[in-house]
């Protein structure tokens, strides 16, 4: 009988525990929700961003705030797990009342928020990049990475340049691998590349020989294509040398970070990818409209983090300043108002491109704001 | 098509060594004391970290693996001194729970202390691929395979012709006849740990090299070693090793001739295969409890 | 005799109570959410700990029913069409198939081998649904329409919350029955001693068979149900990692004790969103208290505190 009733009291003290753990504060502030993979296999995507929401969310209320209201920013990592994703983004919607979220670092965590988003109705700028974000346009949702698609097609043309037609993929079981190789098979097709080989690897293996070695075996291939994002490529990498393969080596934007080439090491020389101007931000042309806001960015990430910049701490920024700046332009946080304002940026000089967004095209950036860059003795070079 | 097997061969052999070192670090553990200390990944774990993080900022990289492996063990007697004796007549899935804490605990803990990014560590003689009958072989698998085959070799030397070794594996055969001959079995338990962490630690540097090194690398590798422990049959120190060998190379021979996707499936499907058919795994006892 | 029936209706009053009272403390959905999560998981353990508490057999792959029971109600609805109560069904009958196929011979098994055994299943069935991407969305899951009985969708916390307060109750009810019965008896004997029970004529075998059976019915259910309510699973809900969290929440909240398994897992539910406060240190804290709790009150959470009060009971 006891028993019973102190399960009772057990229960009881628990769930109140829980209540007050979850409480949340007050007033004016402009709060910004952030839902990153800082840790696990995305980490390296997901612990830029984090810093950079903090930082600029700091810098931004030094000087100041948004029309004098102040940004209070409640950042949760999912750890790269796409349920925990949810459920923190329920949290975030129902418990911590956030007017804009920020984040879903990887397309599983922000395809598992975006049934959330929708029927809480706040606006939710992702930071990850299959195309299947934006299309079919999602009212409340936006992305500011570069798609998979994008990226397909930009390697597809680099292909073309150097007069290379069959091509090898190996995709990661990822939900961005998995895009990226449906993407690349319809966007293979377009340009009149052949697929000649078509092998998957898993985001936390540590060795994909097997795969390599299948392709190495494969005389018809011409080039290799990696679609994954954070350490799996690099491990795909260092393999790909060790098994002495010679072809061009391509990877996709989910790579763009100097953490893919300090991991793959000298491995990594001679790989191209495209990416964000920013990598290569004193590499631009005076002329381009990006420079100086790259520039900038640059000098104040490294400043404050002692390590180099990455296209993932882009993405967070622009994210967080498109947000910041539809809120200046809707005049306050009124949900719908700045879903509005958000889908209304246009010509928005950001990191990854100049983002013109519209009602059919909630990511604004064209494929001139891609790059293709080369790992040249250990850093980015941009490929004319 | 030689070459094709060979490759696998080699890259099977390659991990197969740190599940035969992680394998032999449950055996010493289990026969020490009952307890299967899941907690051993974290061991490899810690090796592999410290090595990796004590390099980057110049130490030496024999003084970090000695300095990783004297961490470890430090965190094995730890983990033996206060979490596993205070616990020793509690039921099995008591003690499994508890090794299981202990390997949460560690992680986080490693987290903390190292941060939640990938560590590389250099190769330990240089990246360029040996050409080899046609395959290709890392010159740090050279070193896995070196540095576990004498590992393992001094433990069987350890066992057989020291006092405290030969202490050790009295204890496993008979706790009670142990002690009344005036050996010290809680002193045996803790070197048990403490041993069984330095395997671990050893093989966690030498494979970081080639599998980067990060906080969650010990869960997989730790739970291998296990089925290996258990296919050898547990508390069988040579079998231990045996049974890391097969599941290495049967992994890298299911990867590249059936299916690269379901390589960690291959171990598993082997344990059950064995639990079924052979239960004390390949050389261990006959008779098991049965009802 | 009279006292027992007491025992249980009260212990049961109390559950039903608290069901019925909580949504007043509950105030937004995150916090029902949050709750419901808590049912789910208990359900699980309700039937958990009668094979681990009363049987006294160890799984440690308990997951992978949750996991097939939330994608046979995810695949079937979303890509056959099939009708979501017919999927929840379906599959709690392939896993009771599933789960009588591999207790015969495993259950032959003791302690750590037993251990390996239902870890190695668990871990299969958790990588199969991973890479089976085709059909299962592989690694990072896929979407499950909510679901529908009767023409009439269930949708959104406040009725899931009731969906899992009525599922939880009768859970815990047939669970008191079955420890009252005869087969629970048998499995006290079992548990006890085994050969004692053989000898006395106690069909061993047939009874661990029926309680794992049973057990991973349970947890299959609450799979298809949770998968309807969350509308995404992923095979992390089937990995190595949830089948030792459900062991914890048993061995925590005391094995042999239904209502002890009931706490442990709200307790353990709660936890890590407690935890999120601490950011960094969390996994240190989870991992700390899981070792401390094992250490100092081996028998479980609410065996330990009932010791500490004079016991009406005692024989």
């Amino acid at each position: 009988m006891r028993i019973r009733l102190l399960s009772t009291v057990a229960a009881v003290v628990g769930l109140t525990l829980g209540a007050v753990a979850g409480a949340a504060s007050a007033a004016d502030p402009i709060k910004v929700g952030a839902i990153i993979s800082a840790t696990g296999p995305a980490s390296f995507l997901g612990d830029p961003e984090k810093k950079v929401l903090e930082l600029y969310a700091d810098r931004v209320n030094q000087a100041g705030g948004v029309a004098g209201r102040p940004v209070q920013l409640t950042v949760y990592d999912d750890g790269g797990a796409a349920d925990k994703a949810a459920s923190f983004t329920k949290r975030l919607i129902e418990s911590d009342k956030v007017d804009v979220i920020v984040g879903g670092t990887t397309t599983a965590a922000t395809m598992a928020a975006v049934p959330l988003v929708e029927r809480g109705e706040v606006p939710f700028i992702s930071l990850a990049g299959a195309v299947v974000i934006v299309e079919p346009v999602k009212k409340w949702v936006f992305k500011t990475p570069h798609t998979d698609r994008m990226a397909a097609e930009k390697v597809m043309d680099d292909l073309k340049k150097r007069g290379l037609t069959k091509l090898a993929l190996v995709s990661e079981d990822s939900g961005f691998g998995k895009s990226g190789r449906e993407q690349t098979l319809a966007v293979a097709k377009e340009r009149g590349i052949e697929l000649v080989a078509d092998e998957t690897y898993g985001a936390k293996d540590t060795d994909v020989t097997a795969q390599l070695t299948k392709i190495r075996n494969n005389a018809a291939a011409q080039a290799v294509l990696v679609f994954g994002l954070g350490q799996g490529p690099a491990v795909v990498t260092k393999n790909y040398r060790q098994l002495g393969i010679t072809l061009p080596l391509y990877q996709s934007h989910g790579v763009a970070s100097k953490e893919y080439i300090r991991l793959a090491g000298g491995a990594a020389e001679g790989v191209r990818l495209p990416a964000a101007g920013l990598v290569v931000a004193s590499q631009l042309a005076d002329s381009d409209p990006q420079k100086k806001v790259v520039v900038e960015f640059t000098k104040v990430y490294e400043e404050a983090f002692s390590s180099e910049v990455s296209t993932f701490a882009g993405h967070a920024y622009d994210g967080l300043m498109i947000a910041l700046d539809a809120v200046k332009r809707a005049g306050g946080t009124d949900k719908a108002k700045l879903r509005d304002a958000i889908e209304q940026t246009k010509g928005y000089v950001g990191t990854g491109g100049i983002v013109t967004m519209s009602a059919k095209d909630h990511m604004g950036l064209s494929l001139d704001a891609f790059h293709m860059v080369e790992v040249k003795q250990g850093d980015w070079a941009l490929v004319k | 098509m030689f070459a094709e097997l060979l490759q696998y061969m080699l890259s099977g052999l390659t991990i197969g060594a740190i599940y035969a070192l992680a394998g032999l670090g449950f055996s010493i553990i289990y026969n020490a004391s009952h307890v299967i200390n899941f907690a051993q990944g974290e061991f490899i774990m810690i090796g592999g970290m410290a090595s990796a993080t004590l390099t980057a900022s110049g130490v030496p990289l024999p003084l970090a693996i000695l300095i990783g492996c004297g961490g470890a063990m430090l965190v094995g007697v730890a983990v033996a001194k206060f979490a596993v004796e205070r616990a020793r007549d509690a039921s099995t899935v008591t003690l499994i729970i508890i090794t299981i804490g202990a390997s949460i605990f560690l992680r986080g803990l490693a987290e903390l202390v190292w941060g939640k990014d990938f560590k590389r560590l250099d190769a330990f003689s240089g990246e360029t691929p040996i050409q080899f009958l046609g395959a290709s072989m890392q010159p740090q698998s050279l070193w896995v395979v070196g540095c576990a085959g004498v590992l393992i070799v001094a433990i069987g030397l350890f066992f057989n012709k020291t006092l405290t070794g030969k202490a050790m594996l009295a204890t496993s055969h008979n706790r009670l006849a142990a002690q009344l001959v005036g050996i010290d079995v809680k002193r045996v338990v803790l070197a048990s740990f403490a041993l069984s962490a330095a395997l671990g630690a050893v093989g966690g540097a030498v494979v970081a090299p080639i599998t980067f090194s990060y906080t969650e690398m010990g869960i997989m590798l730790g739970l291998k070693g296990f089925t290996a422990a258990v296919l050898g049959g547990l508390g069988h120190g040579p079998g231990a090793v045996a049974g890391g060998l097969i599941v290495g190379v049967a992994e890298a021979l299911g990867a590249g001739y059936i299916s690269s996707a379901y390589k960690d499936a291959v171990a598993f499907v082997i344990i059950l295969a064995v639990l079924l058919f052979m239960p004390n795994g390949l050389f261990g006892k006959r008779g098991a409890e049965r009802v | 005799m009279n006292r027992i029936l007491h025992g249980r209706l009260t212990g049961l009053a109390v559950l039903g109570a608290i069901i019925a009272v909580l949504p007043v403390f509950l105030t937004n959905n995150f916090y029902l959410d949050v709750a419901i999560l808590a049912g789910f998981n208990a359900v699980v353990c309700v039937g958990l700990n009668l094979l681990i508490g009363y049987a006294g057999q160890i799984s440690l792959g308990h997951a992978g029913f949750f996991g097939i029971g939330a994608y046979a109600s995810g695949v079937l609805v979303g890509v056959y069409g099939w009708p979501p109560i017919a999927a929840l069904l379906a599959g709690a009958v392939f896993v009771g198939v599933l789960a009588f196929a591999v207790a015969k011979p495993i259950l032959r098994l003791k302690g750590h081998y037993l251990a390996m055994a239902t870890l190695g299943i668990g871990i299969i069935v958790s990588i199969v649904l991973r890479t089976e991407s085709g059909l299962t969305g592989g690694p990072d899951g896929m979407m499950v329409e909510p679901f529908k009985i009767f023409g009439v969708e269930l949708y959104g916390e406040k009725i899931w919350y009731w969906v899992v307060g009525v599922l939880l109750f009768v859970v815990v009810w047939l669970s008191l029955n079955l420890i009252d019965s005869p087969m629970g008896r048998a499995l006290r004997a079992v548990h006890g001693s085994e050969v004692a029970a053989e000898v006395v004529g106690v069909d061993t075998a047939r009874f661990k068979v029926m309680v794992f059976v049973l057990s991973a019915v349970f947890a299959s259910v609450a799979g298809s149900l949770f998968a309807h309510y969350a509308g995404l699973i992923t095979p992390a809900k089937a990995d190595f990692f949830k089948s030792i969290e459900l062991v914890t929440m048993v061995v925590f909240g005391g094995m042999a004790s239904t209502f002890g398994a009931v706490v442990g897992a709200v307790v353990l539910t709660l936890l890590p969103q407690a935890l999120t406060v601490f950011q960094d240190y969390q996994q240190i804290v989870l991992g700390a208290i899981l070792m401390a709790t094992m250490v100092f009150m081996p028998k479980g959470l609410l065996p330990t505190l009932a010791g500490f009060l004079p016991s009406r009971r005692r024989a």
